[in-house]
């Protein structure tokens, strides 16, 4: 079984989220790039216990220039067998989607896992927009994935709560938590990683719809009023004279 | 022409996060001159509230399986194509996380998801969306004549336009299945979902146990707040996974966030920084969430929480 995972390259969750360039741009200066999570804690450690279960080859694909080898590297460390990366600006999802489509039909993919999001576009797109480039079923915020055979049992959240769903055959599926845990890579995986096929491919088409006009910051919080408390109870009527929330 | 909006529904009600995105499509509606057209799976009561906010027609979807994405987008776009649409509106929630990107590609169309505000068209169109899962908001603009934008869910809010949606079945062919429903588990079926809640009461690891999550509970049960977590809390599990809020869990923006015993480390202050009002209960006058907070309460949870629970008790009673 082969399976495709996307991965995608964040800025660390503890950065300073500022803005150059009259706001249009992302302060990189001093960032720390890591895995998107969900791509790599989720998506790809689910492929590496499939692949360890059943057999078969994970390669990860990303989309972006020579500045996301580091992230690729690592997630070769964590255990993927090759990768991909596509040399083109990720300028919106479905230009993403539509190189990471490309690959995967050229390359007789049919199983494909992405994280739910991005942390830093917070999109949540590009599954469905695999799956709809290759023509296969599309199941968003799984949390758990069994496979037999062809046949998939896939577990997702759906509002307030959760349902299992049946594959039989191929699929596209963004993860969420509870799919995998977290893998540390070991020193191993850290020195093979550097051994692994990385293989740089040029973009093959697509298109944007989508960009980025501005960022801004969101209004600074006015000072927080303290309670004594000893009379905590004086809160609830602040929330509800003053706050007007309850 | 009218703006087409997807919305799910659960028990023959369209959920609250799905009325929210009808009133947006409403509010661009008055403006732009069309009309709302909200498509659903599945038959509802009447017209399940979508007249009341702004909709003038309901198309549902008896043969179309839910979580068949497939399906629902060869249904929705069929009935954009039937309504010469070129906005389409939804929830950014479960249901419209699986069916909007998939439609944007099928329409090659532009999409932005996590949307918080209504459209901009003073120079081309552009709208606003959280970015950097909360921390900074982004303006984007889309250049392709067809539109999708799938709403934030608590940031537009709901208001009433009036009146009834003339309801309909859908009459096309929903295509091959491919996915099929074997269990749906409710967690919380008298509850507002996170995601939708106005109201949370959410507590971290200064509750030292999950044994001491009764008064985090009934505290919420009396302001009528759905329950949340830090994400160490659900780690460990105490709380169960959907509760874990934050920058790698749920992103939220209710009207009131009451943290007990969190400390606020930016991921989880990315999680729930759109909150209108934050309420912090914390030991420690130095945790950094109280730079976040509207509120705050310097002081042991445990001696805390039940002066709260007594107040909010007196106050139910007498309102
Ligand atoms: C990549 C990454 C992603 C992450 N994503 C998330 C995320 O999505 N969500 C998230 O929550 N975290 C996330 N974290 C973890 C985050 O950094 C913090 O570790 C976590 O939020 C801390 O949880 P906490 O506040 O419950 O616990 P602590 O940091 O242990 O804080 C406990 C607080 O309780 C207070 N306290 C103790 N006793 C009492 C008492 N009796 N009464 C009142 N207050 C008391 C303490 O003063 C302290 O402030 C992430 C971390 C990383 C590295």
């Amino acid at each position: 079984m082969n399976i495709l995972v996307c991965i995608s390259k964040s800025p660390d969750t503890t950065s300073k989220i500022a803005f150059t360039d009259g706001g249009t741009k992302f302060d990189e200066n001093g960032v720390q790039f890591i895995v998107n999570p969900y791509d790599e804690w989720y998506a790809l450690v689910k492929a590496l216990e499939l692949k360890e279960a059943i057999g078969g080859k994970v390669t990860v694909i990303s989309v972006g220039d020579a500045s996301n080898d580091p992230i690729i590297r690592k997630s070769l460390a964590v255990g993927a067998d090759e990768a991909v990366r596509v040399d083109a600006a990720d300028t919106d999802a479905l230009f993403v989607a539509q190189q990471i489509a490309n690959y995967a039909k050229e390359h007789d993919y049919n199983i494909i896992l992405t994280g739910k999001e991005t942390i830093n576009y917070n999109g949540g797109q590009l599954g469905g927009m695999i799956a709809e480039l290759v023509g296969l079923p599309y199941v968003a915020m799984a949390t758990k994935l069994d496979l037999v055979g062809d046949l998939a049992t896939i577990e997702r959240e759906i509002q307030g709560g959760s349902e299992v769903l049946e594959i039989n055959g191929g699929f596209v599926l963004s993860a969420a938590k509870g799919m995998a845990e977290q893998r540390i890579p070991n020193m191993r995986g850290i020195m093979a990683a550097r051994s692994k096929p990385l293989n740089v491919i040029p973009p093959s088409g697509g298109e944007s719809h989508t960009s980025v006009v501005n960022y801004e910051l969101p209004p600074a919080k006015a000072q927080c009023k303290y309670i004594d408390a000893e009379n905590a109870g004086e809160l609830i009527a602040l929330l509800h004279s003053e706050a007007k929330v309850i | 022409m009218s703006i087409v909006v997807f919305v799910s529904n659960t028990k023959g009600k369209i959920n609250k996060a799905g009325l929210e995105a009808i009133c947006y499509a409403a509010d661009v509606a008055k403006t732009s001159g069309d009309s709302v057209t909200a498509v659903t799976v599945g038959s509802l009561e009447g017209d399940g509230g979508a007249g009341v906010y702004g909709a003038s027609k309901l198309i549902t979807g008896v043969s179309v399986n839910h979580s068949d994405s497939n399906q629902v987008t060869n249904m929705v776009s069929a009935v954009i194509l039937d309504e010469c649409a070129s906005m389409i509106v939804t929830s950014h929630d479960n249901d419209g996380k699986q069916v909007a990107p998939r439609l944007a590609a099928r329409l090659n169309c532009g999409i932005v998801t996590g949307v918080t505000g209504l459209p901009d068209t003073s120079s081309g169109f552009t709208v606003k969306k959280n970015v950097f899962s909360g921390k900074a908001i982004a303006q984007v603009s889309i250049t392709s004549d067809k539109k999708i934008l799938a709403l934030l869910p608590n940031s537009h809010g709901l208001h009433e336009h009036g009146g009834t949606a003339e309801v309909s079945e859908w009459s096309g062919a929903a295509g091959t299945a491919s996915v099929t429903v074997k269990e749906v588990k409710v967690v919380e079926s008298n509850v507002v979902p996170l995601p939708e809640a106005e109201l949370v009461v959410s507590a971290g690891r200064g509750m030292k146990g999950p044994e001491n999550w009764g008064m985090i509970e009934e505290l919420a049960t009396e302001l009528g707040a759905t329950t949340a977590c830090s994400r160490p809390v659900s780690d460990i599990g105490w709380r169960p996974h959907h509760e874990h809020v934050g920058q790698t869990g749920v992103a939220i923006r209710p009207n009131l966030y009451i943290a007990i015993g969190i400390s606020g480390a930016i991921q989880h202050l990315a999680g729930v920084n759109g909150s209108k009002k934050i309420v912090v209960v914390n030991t420690d006058s130095e945790a950094p969430f109280f730079k976040a907070a509207d509120y705050g309460i310097v002081g042991d949870a445990f001696d805390v929480v039940p002066k709260l629970i007594a107040a909010a008790k007196a106050f139910n009673a007498s309102n």
